[in-house]
């Protein structure tokens, strides 16, 4: 089994953030705060946000010049992971995202009009990628973009966009005769009609969906920097990272709820963690998350987008992730005993978490497949 | 032992590395016309053993074994770095396995750290150069996993212990000069641990007999070895009289994946997700390759992901920062769980992918890799059962590090 040594590596950095977003969600993002917060339109806290922003969190993985700490995108998950275990819902994932498709795909005028905002924290953004049937597949855009006089009419719909109801900038990826392409939408470039709200299972979360039939947009709309098609998909193998990370810190959030019950709730005069049936699978759940965590570090380390090495690690992560919060959550629930069954008890709010992250950027059947090709070769079909 | 990695540089790492893989490809042995076993607890005859005893003398000679050890007991006295090396090297080119793994692994790291001078000097170099085979004497016939109630008995008579009892699964029983035995010298101990002591007992005394055990793959490997007022010199006892259970937990931890110390070299064939995959281009279910089948492919995956965490973790302990706060231990904790009960599963989907193949056996012309895996299926359970069972290794991280209730 000792094969090749894989690359694995951490920094200074990665630590200090880690310790950091530890202490600073662990006091101020408790499962009441998230309740509560949960009951916002917007779903988050804007003080909170703004503290977030002066740790200079919006900024980790932006370039110096731009007011970001120039770190690697994989100097993020640290931080996420931290946001998954404490639950916290925060325009940061989506943000983060924009902000590096824009960074990727922006020429300079379009980094500089936004990004320094984005890191302040004075700019909430997001990606639109998915189309309606909230399809995974990068190609699957969902809407064309048709040249219309100096500029762009938009055609389709999209689902599955974070916070866009109260989005600062919103890219948009859409297909045009020239291949795929991404535009920045400002606000006032969408109609108070064309978003909808949608009802997820995890109600901490805010994602709608978008009618942009009819949506015009000026020449400068479209990131003009790069390859476009290239950075749509880093953009989902960024997804695939931070949500992997996002589902470890789930696991490992749900996984010391369970353990405190368990060592504390007694039934036939023993604590209910001394029995067998309940402690060997909760040694098997330990056991998944340090995987999630490894292969999370391990993603991290050769983090490069949808390409070669970082492509496989970014999706064994998101597959093997889910299925770890998946198997927690389920476990949490059924260990809690008729107290796990109840809107009070916190496991709910992990198991709904849990479910999202789950099938947002490739569940786990997609990416074993798409790993399957990557790594046993096409193999479609009859041969 | 001391040195660790940071000491050499890449550059030397690498050249060092290209000089051992010139040496193995150069040296590894031809494939006997024997079967070799998988590992060095299916040791089923004569010609195996010495084929293997042969290799592990000549990987000692040319310096490649111990080399982590003090040089004055027959070691290399340099960085471990150097062995892991070797020992990644001997597993990726596929050198057979270092036969005398309890001396490597287990006796030799433990008088290291636990004997006299008079043992270091008397045992350590032997156990390199495989010419003194070890054996392990920790289960009995009547408590498996439950070291602690251990009942064969050693009393002390003058410069002498005398030897009663049984232990059973002893693998290379019948080659060893020495065993590493736990036995009881104080049966009125006021705890049941306090009663034992450990001792690196001799086989050639007379008063002891081995009896081969038959394995359900057909093969010989393990044994039970009887003690029948056998009398073995009083300067083989570990520590003192009545520090067996906490020499023994010492050994324990190298067993259970605390890699440090160790002889290193590879002990056993290093059956891998790649051969997995070879196996599954190979096989034809329906008509059509394995290697097709949607249901097999997500599966292979799987496997192959389950194998990078096994792996990752073993890394992840060389910077405590990628360790997780409060539960440091786990990934080394896991290892022998993990890594036993995946091999387990991988070895039966090996077998179930073959289609209607996957009924042959060794002796059938047409078995896939002359039924490597319908062996290594049965095989793999010796992992799982052997070393505390998967289910006492739960009960003990449960309980030792997640702090669960005992039941």
């Amino acid at each position: 089994m000792a094969l090749d040594e894989l690359r694995l590596e951490f920094s200074d950095e990665q630590a200090m953030l880690a310790e950091s977003a530890r202490e600073f969600l662990r006091d101020k993002c408790t499962t009441e705060q998230v309740r509560e917060w949960m009951g916002l339109s917007t779903g988050y806290h804007t003080a909170l946000w703004q503290e977030m922003a002066q740790l200079g969190w919006m900024g980790i993985a932006l370039p110096e010049e731009h007011g970001g700490s120039g770190l690697s995108a994989g100097a993020l998950v640290t931080v996420v992971e931290t946001m998954g275990r404490y639950l916290l819902a925060s325009p940061f994932l989506a943000t983060t995202m924009a902000a590096q498709l824009l960074d990727q795909a922006g020429n300079n005028s379009q980094r500089e009009q936004w990004l320094p905002a984005i890191a302040a924290g004075e700019c909430i953004a997001t990606v639109a990628l998915a189309p309606a049937d909230g399809a995974w597949l990068p190609e699957h855009t969902g809407v064309t973009a048709t040249r219309k006089g100096k500029g762009w009419r938009l055609e389709g719909r999209k689902s599955g966009v974070l916070e866009l109801a109260f989005a600062d900038l919103v890219l948009v990826s859409a297909d045009t005769d020239k291949g795929p392409a991404v535009f920045a939408l400002s606000r006032e470039d969408i109609p108070y009609t064309a978003i909808e709200r949608e009802y997820l299972v995890d109600e901490t979360r805010r994602s709608y969906r978008m009618d942009c039939d009819g949506i015009r947009l000026g020449n400068d709309a479209l990131l003009a920097g790069g390859d476009s098609a290239a950075a749509i998909r880093d953009t989902h193998a960024l997804g695939w990272l931070l949500v992997g990370a996002e589902l470890t810190g789930v696991a490992d959030g749900v996984f010391s709820l369970m353990l405190e019950y368990l060592k504390t709730r007694t039934q036939f005069g023993k604590t209910i963690g001394s029995y067998q049936a309940l402690k060997h699978p909760t040694v098997d759940i330990m056991g998944q998350i340090e995987n999630s965590r490894g292969l999370m570090q391990q993603a991290a380390t050769v983090f490069d987008g949808a390409n070669g090495e970082s492509e496989v690690a970014a999706r064994m992560l998101k597959a093997y992730a889910g299925d770890t919060a998946a198997f927690a959550t389920d476990r949490a629930v059924q260990f809690h005993g008729a107290f796990g069954f109840t809107w009070e008890c916190d496991v709910q709010l992990y198991f709904r978490r849990a479910t999202w992250a789950r099938h947002v950027f490739g569940d786990a059947l997609h990416h074993r497949a798409r790993l399957a090709e990557l790594l046993l070769g096409e193999h479609n079909g009859e041969s | 032992m001391a040195q660790d990695k940071q000491h050499v540089s890449r550059e030397e790492r690498d050249k060092f590395a290209q000089k051992v893989s010139a040496w193995l490809k150069a040296n590894i042995p031809s494939k006997p016309d024997f079967r070799l076993p998988l590992t060095f607890m299916e040791i089923d005859n004569r010609a195996q053993f010495e084929y293997l005893r042969d290799w592990q003398q000549q990987v000692y000679e040319a310096g490649y074994l111990g080399m982590s050890w003090p040089e004055e007991y027959g070691g290399g006295g340099m960085p471990q770095v150097y062995q892991d090396i070797v020992t990644r090297e001997m597993a990726r080119l596929q050198a057979p396995f270092m036969i005398n793994a309890i001396g490597l692994s287990w006796a030799g790291p433990t008088i290291l750290k636990l004997g006299t001078e008079a043992q270091k000097k008397r045992y350590i170099k032997k156990i390199l150069s495989a010419e003194e085979i070890w054996c392990q004497g920790f289960s009995e016939p009547e408590n498996g996993s439950d070291l602690g109630n251990a009942r064969t008995r050693a009393v002390r008579d003058g410069d002498s212990y005398v030897i009663n009892g049984s232990k059973i699964w002893t693998s290379q029983a019948e080659y060893a000069a020495h065993m590493i035995l736990i036995a009881r010298t104080d049966p009125a101990a006021p705890n049941k641990y306090a009663g034992l002591s450990f001792f690196l007992a001799p086989m050639d005394v007379p008063g002891i007999d081995i009896r081969r055990i038959r394995k359900m793959t057909g093969e010989y490997g393990f044994a039970q070895t009887f003690f029948d007022d056998a009398r073995i010199p009083a300067d083989t006892l570990v520590g003192e009289e009545g520090q067996g259970w906490s020499v023994a937990m010492a050994v324990l931890a190298f067993e259970r994946g605390a890699a440090l110390g160790q002889a290193g070299g590879n002990i056993m064939s290093v059956i891998s997700a790649r051969d997995l995959v070879q196996t599954a281009g190979k096989s034809r279910r329906d008509g059509r390759p394995a290697l097709a089948d949607m249901r097999i492919r997500e599966q292979l995956v799987q496997c192959m992901i389950e194998e990078r965490c096994l792996r990752l973790n073993r890394q992840r302990g060389r910077d405590p920062r990628l360790l997780t706060p409060g539960r440091e231990f786990a990934p080394m904790l896991m290892s022998k769980l993990q890594g036993s009960e995946y091999m387990r599963r991988m070895a039966a989907f090996a077998v179930s992918l073959q289609g209607g193949q996957a009924p042959l056996y060794v002796d059938d012309t047409q078995a896939l890799d002359d039924g490597m895996w319908q062996r290594q299926h049965m095989n793999s359970y010796s992992a799982t059962i052997g070393g505390g069972t998967s289910e006492i290794q739960r009960n003990i991280i449960g309980e030792r590090l997640l702090g669960l209730g005992k039941g």
